[in-house]
């Protein structure tokens, strides 16, 4: 059987063998996004390159979601991770039991792949998510 | 009374809750005549009109409420700012008088929601084919899969953030802002739920996103507020008796939110809160401890708790104490959501930024009944759109 063809759920996440979020960092003065920018919501200049961000971080804040539009699996934990070249990124925390006793604030954390569904041509969405470390 | 100020002249809400046998524009017009009533003026004084929804944003409101009121064919401006809509509206009218382009103008919000439940985060779609769209090249819906974007959810986050660079704050604590909240609510009859919850019931009804549960978190509803705002040159060209219940706007303020680090992934509350509170103790010529009572943006508990700090109502990083220390209840030394608050009031969404002026108008005027917080002579008013946009008006009692 052949291996199914993979697209990562959103394009700031790199599939591969090390997979890994790439930002467009400003030239100017360093900030990051993970959507097209025009200009540095910072500094205004409009001078992007790619940068990888850090696999590893810390769990600055987080919520444990039970209610949800229809046909999302709840619980689940909602994060916001810092990581350690200092980039916010929001994701899931997986691997770890949806509930306050499990979830601790500054908790050590890594990126994490998973396949999140396949589509009718039998390709794999590739999303990410954060486990503890 | 002297110089240019801005005054509240007459104001009215609607009570909160579910009108289904009335549409936005007769909840809107209603309250706009009841505050033309208030100020003893009509629609004949007015030079300029601003109505602010959010979910009707591009039907006309303004116009469509003229028809109901009279139309008069002042300029209107049709607003929108997420939460902070009515206090766009407001800020809309005061710069018109400011700029001495009009001396009496309407501010209205208004919203009709229903029963929307959830708001944001969408909905679960699974793509038949996956295709990148949109401005991450998302394949599929990402609303829990990349965390949250529901509200509750990502106000539990900015309130968790705080518990996590601040000691002394958790979900009790949280909990705490809900429990007086509705213990305000039981004394406010325009309150959508006056009912009070013991500490226990609202920490374990329903969670909705931990720490916000179900009791932690404002409902949606239907509901109007209007403000009429005057020149000082005009309200003292009026009768003394009208002149005596008018108060004055000592700030009007209007922020959006600075680029943060964090603000891609998690919306700001934070940082254009502060800098709209400071820039209206300025403009105001007075500081947090000089506030009677404050009605700020608890659309969940979360919010609440980590607006004492933005506002400067509590020592930096004091957040936990100062619930703790009940300073924010009515018998307290700054009295915050006397009202109920939006979790207990309720939050039609255009409506909010218009009835926080109300309310606090209404104390200063010594005319908030049961739940008048004696002797009021300043206070100040927030609300906070996410996306972001924050509002902040300090009001002022006459001098005698």
């Amino acid at each position: 059987m052949p291996t199914p063809k993979q697209v990562p759920i959103v394009e700031y996440l790199r599939v591969g063998s090390r997979p890994y979020l790439r930002a467009q960092e400003c030239g100017g003065c360093g900030a990051r996004y993970f959507d097209r920018r025009n200009a540095c919501a910072k500094c205004g200049k409009a001078d992007f390159v790619n940068a990888r961000v850090s696999n590893h971080g810390v769990l600055r804040s987080f919520s444990i979601v039970h209610r949800a539009a229809p046909g999302i699996p709840v619980p689940y934990v909602s994060a916001l991770v810092e990581t350690d070249d200092g980039t916010t990124v929001r994701s899931n925390l997986i691997d770890c039991p949806a509930d306050p006793e499990h979830v601790s604030l500054g908790m050590k954390v890594r990126l994490a792949t998973y396949v999140a569904g396949t589509d009718d041509a039998g390709t794999e969405c590739v999303a990410f998510g954060y486990r503890p470390a | 009374m002297s110089g240019d100020s801005v005054w509240v002249l007459g104001t009215s809400m609607t009570r909160f809750g579910r009108y289904p046998d009335l549409d936005a524009v007769d909840l809107a017009a209603r309250v706009c005549l009841e505050a033309f009533a208030d100020g003893e003026v009509t629609v004949h004084d007015m030079d300029v009109m601003a109505a602010g929804t959010l979910f009707q944003a591009s039907t006309s409101m303004g116009q469509r409420i003229q028809k109901q009121i009279g139309q008069t064919g002042i300029p209107v401006f049709n607003v929108t700012n997420a939460c902070a809509t009515g206090a766009t509206a407001i800020r809309a009218v005061y710069l018109s008088i400011k700029a001495g382009e009009a001396s009496m103008g309407l501010a209205v919000g208004v919203e009709q929601m229903g029963k929307m439940g959830l708001l944001a985060g969408g909905s679960k779609e699974e793509a038949n084919v996956y295709e990148p769209s949109g401005r991450y090249g998302a394949v599929t819906s990402i609303d829990g899969v990349l965390g949250t974007a529901t509200m509750p959810g990502v106000f539990a986050q900015a309130g968790m953030a705080y518990a996590y660079e601040n000691d002394g704050v958790g979900f009790k604590q949280f909990a705490k802002v809900a429990y007086k909240n509705h213990l305000h609510s039981t004394l406010n009859p325009l309150a959508q739920y006056q009912k009070e919850f013991s500490l226990e019931e609202i920490m374990g009804s329903p969670v909705q996103s931990y720490p916000n549960t179900l009791l932690m978190c404002c409902p949606t509803g239907d509901g109007a507020a209007a403000a009429v705002l005057v020149s000082e040159e005009r309200l003292r060209s009026m009768p003394k008796r009208v002149q005596k219940r008018a108060v004055k706007i000592a700030a009007s303020v209007l922020t959006s939110d600075p680029w943060v680090e964090s603000g891609q992934v998690q919306p700001d509350v934070n940082t254009l809160t502060r800098n709209a509170a400071s820039q209206a103790y300025e403009k105001a010529g007075i500081g947090p401890e000089d506030l009677d009572l404050v009605e700020l943006h608890d659309c969940f508990a979360t919010a609440e708790l980590i607006h004492y700090d933005n506002l400067g109502l509590c020592e930096p990083g004091g957040a936990g104490d100062f619930i703790d220390s009940g300073a924010p209840f009515r018998d307290g030394t700054t009295p915050v959501n006397v009202s109920g608050g939006l979790i207990s009031k309720g939050h039609p969404i255009g409506a909010t930024g218009v009835a926080n002026v109300f309310e606090v108008t209404t104390h200063l005027r010594g005319e908030a009944g049961d739940r008048q917080i004696k002797g009021a002579k300043v206070g100040l008013a927030h609300v906070i759109g996410l996306g972001s946009s924050c509002g902040i008006h300090i009001l002022e009692k006459a001098a005698a």
